[in-house]
């Protein structure tokens, strides 16, 4: 149960994209909502209308600030980087293999890394294995819950065509997360993971992870857009005329600006 | 990572107790009657006080048993099935001395061998973790089989073992613990790593994903036990080790052996909280924290 499969017939997962993610969070709500009212057991909140409120998540969004080096010692803007974080449903995973009751398995015919509940004793092992904080303790049912890449949803023949994929990516308004094989070359995600330079979290980790992330594009440098502006700088610099005369004058008072 | 009290309890005193189970294992002239059952009473009252501490844990306590069922592949399996048979095998044995005056030595080897198994197999629960890399190392398996050893050789009276692996495991725990502070910056993952956006420049935590705490934070950042850490190693070290090896070369009394036995207990309690609060998980560089 809990050794992994040697291959997997398709790798199901998420292609993330860092550019065009706004940080609105809809994708945690839509997951909490999806995994609560669905599959399993559902996710629980501590102490919510409390100062310490505390709760389980399948996917929650980072912001990270990235600063440049300077250039041509020039100080180059910081950039604000949102950061979705979910289960990547790893090829190597090492929260599987160290589960004492067979609770955690890969599915070898799509990859799907998930928790049979009924099996989970709670250990929090799997967690401790996870170097991406993919799984959390529910503390109200006591197992283990991440993300099941929405298994009820993408086969689910009773939902229309395009409900059938995880509730996070059908729910993100910029379009920053994509569904689908990376085991196939011709598919969308393995597509734009080519075309984009997708990559791996932690690869020094060794879990070869199926998600991939999509860098954010270099930012562009503004152009000069306003062939007027040069004519309408509201400081004269060239020190003629009254207002130059008044800038002098004005000056030469006690107590008057340099 | 969180020191919770039930795995420190239940690493010390298990380790303590399979050790004092290895001793009496391998005892050529074992004790027999009365004094063999106060032996074997204190080993199982600290291997399997021990292990149903580790219990107190789990989420779901009552499915226990699904847990000697992944052997192939999870330690913290073998680790169960380990102790359920060297406690079954040394119940026998003990028998055989405690109630019928005889010595069943290869059921005792036997047994001595899964107490080392058992011990092992606990410090592999740890020692595999590549998120944690202070453990990641032969030191921690090492040190584990040491103290649960040194600690079992000193319950049984067995002071011409119990001083040499005393002063090795005092020095293996100190060597374990100036090689372990540069650990997690020799593992190579950073922040840049983990978010992949070193390619562009330094990366800074901005805004954590929730304004609370959560599961992750509690379990795997514990930032208070690292305070006095430096306090703590001297106390562990002093109490764990020196103490006890100086009652051990003083002229042999029940009291010096009292005192070198509590001595040396609070300090392991020590060290393991440390071998907990020290410890820091890669996952809490997502959250700009260690």
């Amino acid at each position: 149960m809990t050794e992994l499969p040697t291959s997997t017939a398709k790798k199901l997962g998420l292609v993330i994209d860092l550019d065009t993610c706004v940080g609105c969070h809809a994708c945690v709500v839509s997951c909490k909502g999806w995994n609560t009212e669905n599959y399993g057991a559902p996710l629980s909140d501590q102490n919510a209308y409390s100062g310490a409120a505390s709760g389980t998540f399948l996917n929650r969004v980072h912001s990270y600030e990235v600063q440049p080096p300077m250039l041509r010692d020039e100080p180059q803007a910081a950039q604000l980087i949102h950061f979705p974080k979910s289960c990547l449903h790893c090829d190597d995973a090492p929260c599987v293999t160290v589960c004492p009751t067979g609770a955690s398995y890969k599915r070898s015919e799509d990859g799907i890394v998930l928790v049979n509940e009924q099996d989970c004793i709670g250990c929090g092992l799997c967690a401790w294995a996870c170097p991406y904080g993919a799984r959390e303790l529910d503390e109200k049912a006591g197992v283990m819950k991440k993300c099941t890449l929405c298994v009820d949803r993408i086969y689910n023949e009773n939902l229309p065509e395009e409900d059938r994929q995880p509730a996070c990516v059908r729910t993100c308004p910029s379009n920053a997360r994509h569904f689908g094989d990376l085991a196939d070359p011709e598919s969308d995600v393995s597509i734009l993971v080519a075309e984009r330079g997708g990559f791996d979290l932690m690869p020094e980790q060794g879990t070869k992870p199926t998600n991939k992330y999509l860098p954010p594009r270099p930012k562009d440098v503004e152009p000069e857009y306003d062939i007027l502006a040069p004519y309408l700088e509201p400081i004269a610099k060239d020190g003629k005329g009254f207002i130059s005369w008044l800038d002098k004058a004005l000056s030469a008072l006690p107590g008057g600006a340099k | 990572m969180h020191p919770a009290p039930s795995v420190i309890l239940f690493t010390t005193f298990s380790g303590l107790g399979f050790g004092l189970l290895f001793w009496l294992g391998i005892n050529p002239n074992p004790p027999t009657g009365w004094v063999a059952f106060v032996f074997f009473a204190i080993a199982y009252l600290g291997a399997v006080g021990g292990l149903l501490a580790s219990t107190f844990h789990l989420g779901h306590p009552e499915r226990a048993l699904k847990a000697f069922s992944q052997w192939k592949t999870s330690w913290l399996s073998r680790e169960g099935i380990c102790a359920v048979a060297t406690l079954l095998i040394m119940a026998l044995y003990g028998a055989g001395l405690v109630f019928f005056g005889a010595h069943w030595a290869p059921l005792g080897w036997l047994g001595a061998l899964g107490a080392l198994a058992t011990v092992f197999t606990t410090s592999m629960i740890y020692a595999q973790l590549k998120t944690v890399p202070r453990w990641k190392h032969w030191t921690t398996p090492a040190l584990f089989l040491l103290l649960s050893l040194g600690g079992g050789a000193l319950l049984a009276g067995n002071v011409r073992f119990a001083l040499p692996l005393l002063i090795i495991a005092g020095v293996l725990q100190a060597f374990a613990w100036f090689h372990g502070d540069g650990r997690f910056a020799a593992s190579g993952t950073t922040m840049e790593t983990a978010t992949g956006l070193g390619h562009i420049g330094t990366v800074r935590a901005f805004e954590p994903p929730h304004t609370g705490t959560n599961y992750l934070m509690k379990e795997f950042i514990h930032v208070v036990g690292r305070k006095h850490a430096l306090q703590l190693r001297v106390i562990a070290l002093v109490l764990g080790f020196v103490v006890p090896v100086l009652m051990l070369l003083m002229t042999f009394h029940h009291w010096n052996a009292l005192v070198a036995v509590v001595s040396h207990i609070a300090g392991v309690l020590a060290l393991r909280w440390l071998f907990f609060a020290q410890a820091e998980h890669v996952v809490g560089l997502y959250y700009g924290k260690r």
